[in-house]
């Protein structure tokens, strides 16, 4: 009976399918975790207000966000050194997200559920969503103008929001100013300091090349004090107003608008309002700076960096990985030698990416980038260009570990163009190079692209190399923005993939991050399967222009 | 299977073309293929050919699998100098020119030579493009010239009533015959002297097959053909002369009808009544 059922091969079909379905539940399981997690980052949860009794019998009130909740059995919490009654079976314990780290030095509080007395969640609560020292939990008290205090009580709450809007469209001003255009004095400046060392350099600096260059120069400074005395103007009314707001313990703290990103009422809002909330905060999430040791804050360098890496590695690897496959397919003779060369290739694909960040450090950016700072810019020395990790070195690092898999692909692309079409397009005269451009590569070209998203998959979530040569925690331009030459390839950037490294194992408040790092793992993984739907989109066009390879 | 009798024939080629209809005619020959000898590695697969083509006529080559007649259509326009390790002795002549001279210019040869090979093998582009791959290489553009070309070779090729009105489609949504009347119209797009057919209807149903044998009988007013065929009914019907080869040797050369009533060669009377091959 067993004998005939193994026969049947149905126990082999039963082992396939398992094999199958664990797949999808580990790639659904970890999708649907980071998901979760990283999406449910931006909802505004309620805000409890509990009374607790404290280790020594005092009873105090405690507000904040409830984050999480443990339960430990009796025995493991006793030997843990909780004192445990005879009739209690488990520890539970409550995670609370209480903020106002400016006054009591932390985020996060562990409490016992069995020292909670009472919880509510009073509607007046308030979260203030601050640019310093994290969240503020509390009740609004006063709105104040300068030292004169303009709203109390119900009011407070209307004038507060006037006067945020105020103060945050101001906000976007001075950052406007200080980073578009005072930005580019700067850059200005730095550069008539670099063209003046350099005609130095070349002993070419007299008196007419000072004259020109003090009047730029000038020119700058005007340009210089009239934004600096715009921003004084800014900065004096953005200091203007504040908000009076009590803590738990009754204790008042008057905080800036100018220091404010938000205030809500979550206990107040609706599921429809909490929705409206939610997509602006992903919204602000995409398109901000990181602040707070990028634990605050939005990503969007992050993902401008990736993104940009991305492009810049496909625009290297593309057509030096098509032209080593044509070569290697098309020319080279068939041999001990090539097929040697294409074992290497292959072998290529399974070095370990890190030591690609070591060969990027020590060949690219020291002797490479070295030297090109000798010869090209010598008047920035000491301070290096293109010798210090930058975009460029990253992104030629990262096309060089995947150019295996362009290669091969392409190569296999190439082998399967038929021999018929190759000769039908000689015996018309054309000769070989002719043909390659006009038939065989076109027809290549859903391999080249399907090399190519490999290399993008591949490349977008390598973090380790990165590390070595370009990528950082904090870059405070993006590679492309309005100074000339406009995309500047020397400077480092952000990585999604960093990001979450660096969120996660390298801030100083990992609790308050975590939600972040499943948000940007989310974003990472998004990124990716976008790059790649771009990519494949592209493939499948092409193979129905060119199906011939079915046939 | 016998082995064939030593390997010299040499033919007197002109007295078999002035015999080709039974007048006396003096037919030009276009290409003679002198002393051919081609190798495989080792291997060799052509044994001292000699043979001539006359001009603005069908030769057919007949003979059983392998016998190396496509081997040696692809020496005429030197299709098989891409294949890896191949040796070729002796010359082929058109117009008394070698072509395996070294000053000759293979692409510009082939131009003057067009070959259509035995499975339809259009370029996934769209008709237009292929009827003008050839003219596009040469960096003809003038888009006049290109669509009085394309008028023009696929009437020459039976087929512009058929896809008149979609020539930007896509090539391969055509059937196979028309596949293949259009890799002719490709061919003669770009005015060769002579067109080599491999096997041109031995991928097509007989409909089809009956199209492109009208096709050749058309085209053989402008143009020397060299058609490989296997199906010696139909170099019966379409070619003027017959050249019947066997293990690589040129076994026998004479026109059609002589060759298929009186074959001179045992091998050749024993090949055509269906005793071998």
């Amino acid at each position: 009976m067993i004998k005939v059922w193994f026969k049947s091969g149905s126990p082999w079909i039963w082992l396939n399918a398992a094999a199958v379905s664990t797949c999808l539940i580990m790639v659904i399981g970890v999708l649907g975790l980071v998901a979760v997690r990283g999406a449910g980052h931006f909802w505004a949860s309620p805000i409890v207000s509990l009374n607790y009794q404290e280790d020594d019998g005092q009873v105090k009130t405690i507000i904040g966000e409830h984050i999480d909740t443990t339960v430990t059995p009796a025995v493991m919490a006793k030997s843990t050194g909780f004192t445990m009654a005879d009739n209690e079976d488990v520890l539970i314990q409550y995670l609370i997200k209480t903020g106002n780290r400016d006054l009591t030095g932390s985020d996060f509080r562990w409490i016992q559920e069995r020292h909670v007395k009472a919880q509510t969640e009073p509607a007046n609560l308030i979260v203030v969503e601050r640019r310093e020292w994290g969240n503020f939990y509390g009740q609004l008290a006063a709105v104040k103008e300068g030292d004169k205090v303009i709203a109390t009580g119900e009011q407070a709450w209307t004038v507060l929001q006037e006067r945020l809007n105020v103060a945050l469209e101001l906000h976007e001003q001075i950052t406007h100013l200080e980073k578009k255009e005072v930005g580019a004095i700067n850059y200005g400046f730095e550069q008539l300091r670099l063209k003046q060392k350099g005609l130095e350099l070349k002993n070419a600096w007299n008196a007419e090349t000072a004259k020109e260059f003090a009047a730029k120069k000038a020119a700058y400074d005007v340009d210089y004090k009239r934004y600096q005395a715009q921003l004084a103007e800014l900065y004096q009314k953005i200091r203007r107003d504040s908000l009076v707001a009590t803590t738990e313990s009754c204790a008042e703290l008057v905080i800036p608008l100018s220091k404010v990103v938000e205030v809500t009422q979550p206990n107040k809002m609706g599921v429809f309002t909490k929705i409206g909330h939610y997509f602006k905060k992903l919204g602000y999430f995409l398109s901000e700076d990181p602040r707070e040791a990028n634990t605050e804050g939005g990503i969007f360098p992050a993902i401008f960096g990736t993104i940009m890496m991305v492009i810049m590695m496909s625009i290297i690897v593309t057509p030096f990985g098509v032209i080593a496959a044509v070569y290697l397919r098309e020319y080279a003779k068939q041999g001990f030698t090539t097929r040697l060369i294409r074992i290497a290739v292959n072998n290529l694909a399974g070095v370990p990416s890190i030591v690609y960040g070591v060969f990027g450090l020590g060949f690219f950016v020291y002797i490479l980038g070295g030297n090109i700072d000798k010869l090209f810019f010598p008047e920035s020395a000491p301070a290096p260009v293109f010798g210090t990790p930058g975009l460029l070195w990253a992104s030629i690092t990262l096309a060089l570990l995947t150019l295996p898999v362009v290669i091969v692909s392409t190569e296999e692309g190439l082998a399967r163009v038929p021999k018929a079409i190759r000769e039908g397009s000689l015996a018309l005269g054309a000769t070989k190079i002719e043909t390659l451009w006009r038939t065989v590569l076109p027809m290549a070209s859903p391999a080249m692209m399907t090399g190519l998203i490999l290399a993008v998959a591949r490349a977008a979530g390598e973090v380790a190399p990165l590390m070595l040569v370009g990528v950082v925690k904090l870059a405070p331009t993006l590679p492309l923005d309005g100074n000339y030459p406009f995309l500047h390839l020397d400077r480092k950037f952000m990585h999604l993939g960093f990001h979450i490294y660096d969120v996660g194992f390298q801030s100083p408040n990992v609790e308050a991050a975590r939600p972040l790092v499943y948000a940007t793992s989310l974003l990472l993984v998004l990124v990716i399967i976008g790059l790649n739907l771009a990519a494949i989109l592209i493939r499948n066009h092409l193979r129905e222009k060119y199906r011939a390879l079915e046939g | 299977m016998s082995t064939p009798e030593p390997r010299s024939h040499s033919f007197d080629a002109s007295s078999i073309l002035r015999n080709a209809h039974g007048n006396n005619d003096p037919v030009e020959p276009c290409i003679k293929v002198e002393n051919l000898n081609l190798f495989y590695g080792k291997k060799q697969a052509l044994h001292n050919v000699n043979m001539e083509m006359p001009k603005k006529k069908v030769t057919a080559y007949i003979g059983p699998s392998g016998c190396g007649k496509s081997t040696l259509l692809r020496c005429i326009n030197r299709m098989n100098d891409l294949v890896d390790n191949v040796t070729i002795e002796g010359r082929i002549l058109l117009h008394d020119d070698n072509i395996y001279d070294k000053s000759v210019n293979v692409a510009a040869l082939r131009r003057r030579i067009g070959m259509v090979f035995q499975k339809p093998n259009p370029f996934p582009k769209s008709i237009f493009e292929n009827v003008t791959y050839g003219l596009r290489i040469q960096g003809i553009n003038d888009k006049r010239i290109l669509e009085e070309t394309v008028e023009t070779s696929l009437r020459g090729a039976a087929l512009w009533d058929e896809v008149k009105d979609r020539l930007n489609d896509n090539a391969l949504g055509l059937s196979g015959g028309q596949q293949q009347r259009l890799v002719i119209a490709r061919a003669i797009a770009i005015a060769p002297e002579v067109l080599l057919l491999d096997e041109p209807a031995s991928a097509l149903d007989p409909i089809s097959t009956l199209k492109i044998e009208e096709l050749i009988n058309e085209l053989k007013e402008k143009y020397t053909i060299v058609i490989v065929t296997h199906n010696m009914q139909q170099a019966a019907r379409v070619s003027d002369y017959t050249a019947f080869m066997y293990m690589g040797e040129l076994i026998e050369m004479g026109a059609t009808s002589q060759l298929f009533t009186k074959p001179t060669k045992k091998q050749t009377e024993d090949y055509i009544t269906g005793r071998y091959g």
